[in-house]
């Protein structure tokens, strides 16, 4: 049976782990994401040794390369504080996939550790800081992808709506097989390009069918395939990570 | 010559792109299995809507794994059991030789036709164009393989073969191969092929069917089935003939009531099917139906040097329910015959590489997100997704080896391409440099990136990484501070 998660009170200190897509291509995202959080009075630790999760050498097979990418992370987070990633598959594979990886090896337990502490930010700002919002935008209708990670992985297929719910001008809009991949899948969408292109096509027909004029996604994989994919067709409705969507409008 | 027909060719799984360059541009194909698994995996939802799905899964998988765990002892009880009621058991390492047990079988009682019902180990071993070989013509009675057989084709799904014919196209096939008028009445097609159908199994010498459960405490097969042919087939000719893969075996009686319950739900949406078949022993005196003589055909086909890994071994559990395609985007879109293996997508991607190798099949571990769709439903609870990576594994070189063709993948630029990717996310400064000086080359960035930029706008990278936002952000709000 899946176990009940219980979360921790919220702390008076967080680390913040950007993930490397945030950090080279979508960095606002990352510092949206700690603005929110210190809004709630958490003290953010950045530590500027981190780089990557090391999913994509993962999920390639090249478990060798993986292990040694995440075995320069263990040891960014040495206090006992939780670990807010802003990506639900980052987060699924240092929660998930960090102990598999390291089970049998000397750093075993301390993979265990960092793991348990690794928490999705939607999720974190829901059910730890039981975040509330005041919506100072303009009515909008948005849509909103949820990553798979985040979804099966994490089993966080609604802190995200959930969020976007107490937004008061926000119409949040279901596309139709919303629990559907978009096609990203990291190596998958250069291994596959017309398979992934064909889902990507997909998802947007579906987003654009909502009537949606903007979709915010919790994963950057997703948001650069998607908003990737309207862009190419010189289609108005814009991507947006669901941290600076949030900020943006209650800041 | 119609649609449908031009159609007929064979597929390996060495062209999965050229196939699935060809399946993704056929439109017909496209809405096809869309219309197909949309319905599917509703029925599916409904048909669960008011069950304790998880508690019933984890029961699922604790009864399969209770029987992998036992399995050679289960398969020699089995055995005992089933000879003790008069089955005869054969064992096959291989495909090859589960041909030659059956062939003997039906030259042993100067069979010419046989009849079969549906069995994807028999497609697996590819029984039929062996049987030809010697003579004994084998008819397919399962509607769907029957038109799948009658286009010359292969299932494209393991539960509904022909899901990718729609109606007009079965109208073609059953007007040219069988002379009945074109018609888009599926009453009609159906009776009609009942009525084929029908003669066929008066006259078969032997009839040939799959098992879904072998129960190793009383001997007994149990076969699932919807449309009677399942029935027919173990019951009309003198002799009947069933063929199954090692790992199909239970332990109890009572193991199979939630399984069936898991796979008739999975598979098509459905409380039960109309047929649930448990074959105990041959004809026994003073009955007056029923063959004479039963056999047992157990196949190994690369099982058990699965069943050696203790995360492999997982592969096993599969009750063979197709709910695993039935929510696969990536089968969504390409379709069963893409995959070019007797079982495709995502099941088919984790068993097909230990029976055909890696050097076949290497594209089918990569073909797939990772989304994880199939993990979610799995009646048994098979970790797919991670089996997937354990064979990329394999793949390159970085698993255990044990795999046909591990380290086919492998290639030199590839493996110094990683090995960079590992250089500089282990040391920090130079990844935030490089991340500094992606930013500030950020015009030079190409706007053309390979297949990604076909459909989709090149990612530009930010001017400045979160590293350096993150420094800037800190020293201001440090300065903020520091005012009184």
């Amino acid at each position: 049976m899946t176990p009940v998660k219980l979360y921790p009170p919220k702390p008076e200190k967080v680390y913040f782990f950007g993930t490397c897509l945030i950090d080279l291509f979508y960095p606002d995202a990352g510092l949206d994401g700690i603005r929110l959080l210190e809004r709630e009075g958490i003290e953010v630790i950045f530590p500027q040794g981190q780089t990557c999760c090391g999913q994509p050498a993962y999920t390639s097979g090249y478990h060798d390369e993986a292990r040694a990418v995440a075995m320069a992370q263990l040891d960014l987070f040495p206090e006992s504080w939780p670990i807010v990633v802003p990506s639900g598959s980052c987060s699924g594979m240092m929660r998930t996939h960090y102990p598999q990886l390291f089970a049998g090896t000397e750093h075993e337990a301390q993979a265990k550790e960092v793991a348990g502490r690794i928490f999705e930010l939607t999720e974190f700002l829901l059910h730890v800081c039981q975040l509330r919002l005041e919506d100072r935008g303009q009515p909008e209708k948005i849509a909103m992808h949820t990553s798979c990670s985040a979804r099966r992985e994490m089993g966080l297929g609604e802190t995200g709506p959930t969020l976007l719910a107490r937004m008061g001008q926000v119409e949040l809009v279901e596309q139709a097989r919303a629990a559907e991949c978009c096609g990203f899948g990291g190596t998958f969408a250069v291994r596959h390009p017309e398979v992934s292109a064909a889902m990507v096509e997909d998802k947007t027909q579906a987003i654009e069918a909502t009537g949606a004029t903007r979709f915010v996604t919790s994963d950057c994989g997703c948001l650069m395939n998607i908003a990737g994919r309207f862009e190419h067709q010189d289609k108005a409705i814009e991507g947006e990570h669901i941290a600076s969507y949030l900020w943006r409008r209650t800041s | 010559m119609s649609s449908a027909r031009e159609s007929v060719q064979t597929y390996t799984p060495r062209e999965f792109h050229r196939q699935a360059h060809d399946a993704l541009g056929n439109p017909q194909i496209r809405a096809n299995f869309r219309r197909a698994m949309d319905g599917l995996m509703g029925k599916r939802r409904d048909v669960f809507s008011d069950w304790d799905l998880e508690t019933l899964r984890e029961l699922g998988a604790s009864i399969r794994l209770r029987a992998l765990a036992k399995l050679p002892d289960l398969l020699e009880r089995l055995e005992a059991n089933c000879q003790a009621n008069g089955i005869q058991v054969h064992w096959a390492e291989n495909g090859d030789e589960a041909c030659r047990i059956i062939r003997e079988i039906c030259q042993r009682h100067d069979a010419k036709a046989v009849i079969k019902g549906k069995s994807m180990v028999s497609e697996e071993m590819h029984l039929n164009a062996h049987l030809e070989e010697a003579g004994i013509v084998a008819l397919e009675s399962d509607l769907g393989e029957y038109l799948v057989q009658l286009n010359e084709q292969t299932p494209s799904h393991i539960i509904m073969p022909a899901i990718h014919l729609n109606t007009d196209e079965i109208s073609d096939i059953m007007h040219d191969k069988t002379g009945i008028e074109r018609t888009r009445d599926v009453d009609y097609m159906t009776a009609a092929a009942r009525a084929q159908l029908r003669e066929r199994f008066m006259a078969a010498d032997v009839g040939i069917s799959g098992v879904n459960f072998a129960v190793a405490e009383t001997g007994t097969l149990c076969l699932v089935e919807n449309e009677g042919n399942g029935r027919m087939t173990t019951a009309v000719p003198p002799v009947h003939v069933a063929v199954t893969g090692i790992e199909k075996v239970v332990e109890h009686l009572r193991d199979v009531p939630p399984l069936y319950a898991l796979l008739t739900r999975s598979a098509t949406g459905q409380h039960v099917t109309t047929y649930f078949n448990m074959i105990s022993s041959p004809r026994k005196p003073g009955e007056h139906d029923g063959p004479k003589e039963v056999h047992l055909v157990l196949v190994d086909s690369g099982r058990s040097n699965i069943y050696q890994d203790n995360e492999l071994l997982d592969t096993l559990r599969c009750i063979r329910c197709g709910a695993c395609m039935n929510h696969c985007p990536v089968y969504t879109r390409v379709g069963g015959h893409t995959y070019g293996t007797t079982y495709p997508g995502p099941i088919g991607s984790i068993l097909m590489p230990h029976m055909m190798g890696l050097e076949e099949t290497k594209d089918l571990p990569t073909a797939s997100s990772l989304c994880g769709a199939c993990g979610e439903v799995c009646p048994v609870k098979i970790p797919i997704p991670d089996l997937l990576v354990r064979l990329r594994r394999e793949s390159v070189g970085e698993g255990r080896g044990n795999v046909p063709g591990a380290g086919v993948k492998r290639t030199r630029k590839e493996a110094a391409a990683w090995k960079g990717f590992q250089w500089l996310a282990t040391h920090p400064t130079a990844w935030r440099s490089g991340a500094a000086l992606a930013g500030k080359l950020r015009a030079l960035a190409p706007s053309k990136l390979g297949p990604w930029t076909e459909y989709r706008t090149a990612p530009k990278p930010a001017k400045k990484s979160l590293h350096e936002l993150v420094k800037r952000h800190q020293a201001e709000k440090a300065k903020r501070e520091e005012r009184p």
